[in-house]
Order: structure tokens, then C-alpha cells, then sequence
């Protein structure tokens, strides 16, 4: 197991590579020049323009280049924030919590959907309830989550006026009250995630419990007499998740995307909501930590389902 | 198969011997027996045709400002209701439903060219390419897309306004971007693809007769292995048109005198609580026509795997 872990962090660390090359390579085809406002401005001579563009390493050749720029990231030399005057990583720690608890009961609520209904569905396929649980899942990922989002807001904040539909990070108040104010702003929220992956994993859940429902092993089972919720439960189920964990992690990057969407719609002040006000605001230090720290998140689950991969199947880490 | 659980419903008595059909005619006859997929064909074809010759039928400027007539809900003079402006909104929807769809189906282009190209490189080579385009492939599947696709068009999109107007360039970057970001799964299929057929004793047949890689490649290989490609081809529409529309949404695609769906609903998301109908018009098109998009890939995946009994 231990020189599993390592393999697949000797992985991660390339990919990480690839995608900050592929991040530089975006940032220095785009056109213009930071120092552009100084070459059109005649109280700069020329000298000083050049002094400053060696200073800075502008002209240095694009691979040292992307090394100083690797550094400084690694050093968690982020740079400051033209719109808002903090340094980026306090910026981004200070909202990334809210994000990752979004994004975090989201998953959770689609696997606690996903997981029954694949199951049940799995348990006779073809019959009315697989048929209805597909077809919703059809409905589910077909509806983007900015028109579910606004739909939700119609429906639960305009119409029936039940939930808020402005997300406040720092609620005032303590205790109960305040708890159940914080969980009744997430549920709006958390549900357009949640539902949305919940559409594609009960479509996983389903194939991969009917490829395991086959083997001997459950047909043995079923021979020693034990019950078909027994057998789902112990014998389907357990094998029938494993391959599960990597869909759900190919996933991710589409989780995140989803959270981006998420946020802007119910002003969630998380780092996907900070991306698109950099953007609006022309403040590319932020863009480009935001658009990092994504990537990075989306390493670190991979990471971590296939290291989950790994301890659930201990067939794959021997190998 | 005994006691095997198969991946469709079976035929219980077969049909009595027919004249074998062409692959077309069979294709369509394995289709049809989708019913959502059918009904869904139907469903595009509307939407499709409402797009293209709707602004002939319903000749409303889409940029007519009417200041006595803001944000209306549904009415005899305005089906759809209007915005803000006063603006008509189902002029503006057959307007923007076009870039809609042709992002859509441009961006597939892109993805599935790129990925047959890439799949068949790798398919075909039998050294050190295979495992760096796959590692290629790989690394741009654990991308994060929305950011990076919001990055790249926060980058670029000033210099290529300049070069190719508001309109043209802003539909080539995001055609551009969404195929460039989604070939992934399509390079994946046809990689496979390959793997197995160029194995198989009639592409052998073939080479021993003197038949070059290409020659190979475009009249034995590719034809065998579009059969899942199509089937990821129309999934991939669907996953552009929402990539624009959630650009759009963002109010980092399309600007506001070109509304496409997306735009519409970025628009009208401000004013949820008086003009509902503003939101649910584009928000709807862009559900349906996702929907059976969708169907329509699933009654396909049924109609060319040859190995489903249908």
C-alpha cells in the first residue's frame, strides 16, 4: 500500500506540471503587454521602460520565464489583487471554505440519492420503476443547473417565499437559530449541485451493479438462500461501488464547474464567484490563482480516489 | 449469455427471416424502436425549424424598443412576452436560438475532428506516440473546463473582437475553445477502436494486398469505428450548447445585442420576481433541446451496437 501511494503521487506531480504549462502557455500567448500604459506614456524615457522590462525578466526566453512563475506559485507568491488591495492567497483562503462546503454537501446529497435509486434499479431492470428512475435521470442532467438555480428561486424564494436566495457567508447570531439559518441558505444551493450529479452517478450505480449482479459469487448468494436485500446490500453493492469511486472522480471536473455556476447565481462568496468578478473587474492575478487553485482541487481528488481506489481493492494496489 | 442480465431488452421471438437490409435502413429500423429517441427526432426537427425559418413567420425586430410594452407577460402581440426594453422575445429567441445551435453543432465538429484525428494517431502508432498522446489526453480530461474556458476567452477576447467583429470572433473563440476543451472522450473511443480492428483478419487482408496505412486507416479502420463516435459526437452537441449557454449566463459569452439563449437567461435572472416568463421561454429551449439531444445519442447507442438484440 505504501509504495502504492507514492506511484500515484509520482503521478499527480507530473499532471500537475502539465497543467501549469498549459496555464502559462494561455497567459503568455494572450495578447498585450503589462507595460503597455508605459509605452504610450511620454514622461517615461525609453531607458527606464527597458530597465524596467529587465527587471521584472520580460525579455528573458519563455522557459525562464515559466520557471519564476512556477516558483513564485509554489512559494504561495501569489501576487495582489488589483480590485479588492489584499495579497490573492489571503483572498482565496478566506473564501475557499465556503466553496468546499458547498461542493462537499453536494456530493454527499447525490450519493445519498444515487446510490438507492441505481440499486433498486439495478434490482429489475427494464421494469417500470428502472424505466422511470432512467428517464428522471435523463431529465436530471439535461437540465442545466443555471436554469434549475433560477427555477429554485422562483419556485422557493418568489412564489412560496421559503428560502432566501442570497447566500451571506457570516451570518450574524449564535447558536440553533443561527445553524438552521446557515442550513436553510445551503439547501437552495446544494440541491442544484446535488441533483445534477445525482442524474449521472444513478446511471454509474445502475450499470455497474448490473455488471456485478451476474457473476457466480451473487448467484451463490442467492443459493445459500439469502434474501435479495441481503444480497443487494452485502454482495452487489459493495463490489458494484468500487468502480463507482473513479467515475465519480472523472466527475470532478464538472463538479467544479457546476459550483462555479452555483455561486454566481445565489452569491455564494466562494472562489468560483471570485473568478467571475476578477474577470469583470480585469484583475488577472486573481484569475489566474483562481483558475490554479481549480486545477490543484480537481489533482487532489483524483488523488484521492485512486488512493480510496486502492484501499477498496487492495487487488489494485498489489498490482 | 444464460443467466446474464443484457444491456437491452431482447427480442423474445425473433423475427422470421427478412432480406438483409442495408446499414442505413437497419440502423433506422433498431432506432425507431426507441420511442423517446423517435419523439425527440421530432422535438429537434421543431426546434430546428423554428430557428431557421421562424424569422420568417414572425418578422419582429429583435432590437424594436418599446418602452409602453416592458417586460409583458405572454400576449397576442408578443407570444413570448418581453424584456426589460420592451423588446420582443420570441423574435429575440429564433435570433439567438440560431447561435445557440450552431455553436453547438460547430463545436462538435471541432471536438470530434480533433479527437478522430488525435484517437487515430494514437490507434495507429506502435511506439512512443500512443502513450504521449494518451497521457495528453489524460492530462486535458482532469482539467478544470469552465475555468479554464472563462480564462481563455477573459484572455483573448478584445484582441479577437479586433480582428474578427464583435459577432464572428466572439462565435470562432467560443466554438474554438469548446471543441478544443471537449475531444477528449471521442480521442479515447477511437483509440480503442483501432486497437481492436487493426488487429482483425480483414484490415490483415487488406495490408497484405499492399494497402498503405492511410489507405488502411480510411477505407477499413475509421469506417468500422464511427459507430461509437457518432454516439459521443451527439452527446457532445448537447455538453457545447450547454458550455455557451452557461458562458453566456456568466455574462462572459455572447454580448447583449446578440441574445442567445444563455444570454437571455443572464439577462433575465435580475428580474425573476415580475417577468417570469422572461427566464422560462430560453430556459426551456435550451432544456428541450438538450433533452433530445440526449435521447437521441441513447436510441442511437441502441441502433449501432451491433451487438444488441433489438
Amino acid at each position: 500500500m505504501g509504495a502504492y501511494i507514492l506511484r500515484r503521487l509520482l503521478i499527480a506531480i507530473p499532471s500537475l506540471l502539465g497543467i501549469s504549462l498549459i496555464l502559462f502557455t494561455v497567459l503568455a500567448l494572450a495578447p498585450g503587454d503589462p507595460f503597455g500604459e508605459l509605452a504610450s506614456n511620454p514622461n517615461v524615457p525609453p531607458e527606464v521602460r527597458a530597465a524596467l522590462r529587465v527587471k521584472f525578466g520580460l525579455d528573458d526566453p519563455i522557459f525562464t520565464r515559466y520557471l519564476h512563475w512556477l516558483t513564485a506559485m509554489l512559494h504561495g507568491d501569489w501576487g495582489f489583487s488589483f480590485a479588492s488591495r489584499v495579497n490573492v492567497d489571503a483572498l482565496i483562503l478566506q473564501r475557499l471554505p465556503t466553496t468546499l462546503f458547498i461542493v462537499g454537501s453536494s456530493q454527499v446529497l447525490a450519493l445519498l440519492i444515487a446510490v438507492p435509486v441505481g440499486l433498486y434499479a439495478a434490482r429489475r431492470p427494464y421494469s417500470l420503476a428502472d424505466q422511470v428512475a432512467n428517464t428522471l435521470a435523463f431529465v436530471g442532467f439535461s437540465l442545466p443547473t443555471f436554469f434549475t438555480g433560477l427555477l429554485f428561486i422562483l419556485l422557493f424564494s418568489i412564489k412560496l417565499g421559503w428560502l432566501p436566495f442570497v447566500y451571506q457567508a457570516d451570518l450574524p447570531g449564535s447558536g440553533l437559530p443561527w445553524v438552521w439559518a446557515n442550513i436553510r441558505q445551503a439547501i437552495m444551493p446544494v440541491a442544484v449541485l446535488g441533483f445534477f450529479q445525482a442524474a449521472s452517478y444513478t446511471r454509474y450505480v445502475r450499470a455497474s451493479a448490473l455488471d456485478v449482479a451476474r457473476l457466480d459469487y451473487v448467484t451463490t448468494a442467492r443459493a445459500k438462500g439469502l434474501s435479495e436485500g441481503t444480497v443487494t446490500r452485502r454482495h452487489i453493492a459493495r463490489n458494484a461501488l468500487i468502480p463507482v469511486v473513479t467515475l465519480v472522480a472523472l466527475q470532478i471536473p464538472a463538479v467544479f464547474g457546476g459550483a462555479i455556476v452555483t455561486e454566481q447565481i445565489f452569491r455564494i462568496p466562494g472562489i468560483g464567484s471570485l473568478l467571475i468578478d476578477a474577470m469583470l473587474a480585469n484583475d488577472t492575478p486573481v484569475v489566474m490563482a483562481v483558475t490554479f487553485v481549480f486545477a490543484g482541487l480537481v489533482i487532489l481528488f483524483n488523488l484521492v480516489a485512486d488512493l480510496l481506489y486502492g484501499w477498496l481493492d487492495p487487488r489494485i494496489a498489489l498490482r | 449469455m444464460a443467466g446474464s442480465t443484457l444491456a437491452s431488452p431482447s427480442d423474445e421471438a425473433m423475427a422470421p427471416a427478412r432480406a438483409p437490409a442495408s446499414p442505413g435502413r437497419e440502423t433506422w429500423r433498431r432506432f425507431r424502436r426507441h420511442r423517446l429517441a423517435l419523439a425527440s427526432v421530432g422535438v429537434l426537427a421543431v426546434l430546428v425549424a423554428g430557428v431557421v425559418f421562424g424569422g420568417l413567420l414572425w418578422p419582429v425586430a429583435i432590437d424594436d424598443i418599446d418602452f409602453a410594452a416592458q417586460l409583458q407577460g405572454p400576449s397576442w402581440d408578443h407570444p413570448f412576452g418581453t424584456d426589460d426594453l420592451g423588446q420582443d422575445l420570441l423574435a429575440r429567441m429564433i435570433h439567438g436560438g440560431r447561435i445557440s445551435l450552431a455553436v453547438g453543432f460547430a463545436a462538435m465538429a471541432v471536438a470530434s475532428l480533433i479527437g478522430v484525428l488525435v484517437g487515430a494517431l494514437a490507434g495507429m502508432s506502435r511506439r512512443l506516440l500512443d502513450p504521449v498522446l494518451m497521457w495528453l489526453t489524460d492530462l486535458f480530461l482532469s482539467l478544470p473546463q469552465l475555468p479554464l474556458l472563462l480564462l481563455v476567452i477573459y484572455l483573448f477576447r478584445d484582441s479577437l473582437k479586433a480582428v474578427f467583429g464583435t459577432q464572428g470572433g466572439v462565435f470562432l473563440m467560443i466554438v474554438a475553445v469548446i471543441g478544443g476543451l471537449r475531444w477528449m472522450p471521442v480521442a479515447r473511443l477511437v483509440r480503442a477502436q483501432f486497437l481492436t480492428l487493426r488487429e482483425k483478419e480483414f484490415v490483415e487482408a487488406a495490408r497484405s494486398q499492399g494497402a498503405t496505412t492511410g489507405h488502411l486507416v480510411r477505407r477499413h479502420i475509421l469506417p468500422n469505428a464511427l459507430g461509437p463516435v457518432i454516439v459521443a459526437a451527439s452527446i457532445e452537441v448537447s455538453a457545447a450548447i450547454i458550455a455557451e449557454s452557461t458562458l453566456s449566463f456568466l455574462g462572459l459569452g455572447f454580448p447583449p445585442d446578440i441574445p442567445t439563449w444563455g444570454r437571455l437567461l443572464f439577462d433575465a435572472k435580475d428580474h425573476l420576481d415580475v417577468a417570469p416568463h422572461w427566464a422560462l421561454f430560453p430556459g426551456g429551449a435550451i432544456f428541450l433541446t438538450v433533452l433530445s439531444i440526449n435521447f437521441i445519442g441513447d436510441g442511437l447507442r441502441d441502433a449501432l451496437d451491433p451487438r444488441r438484440v433489438l
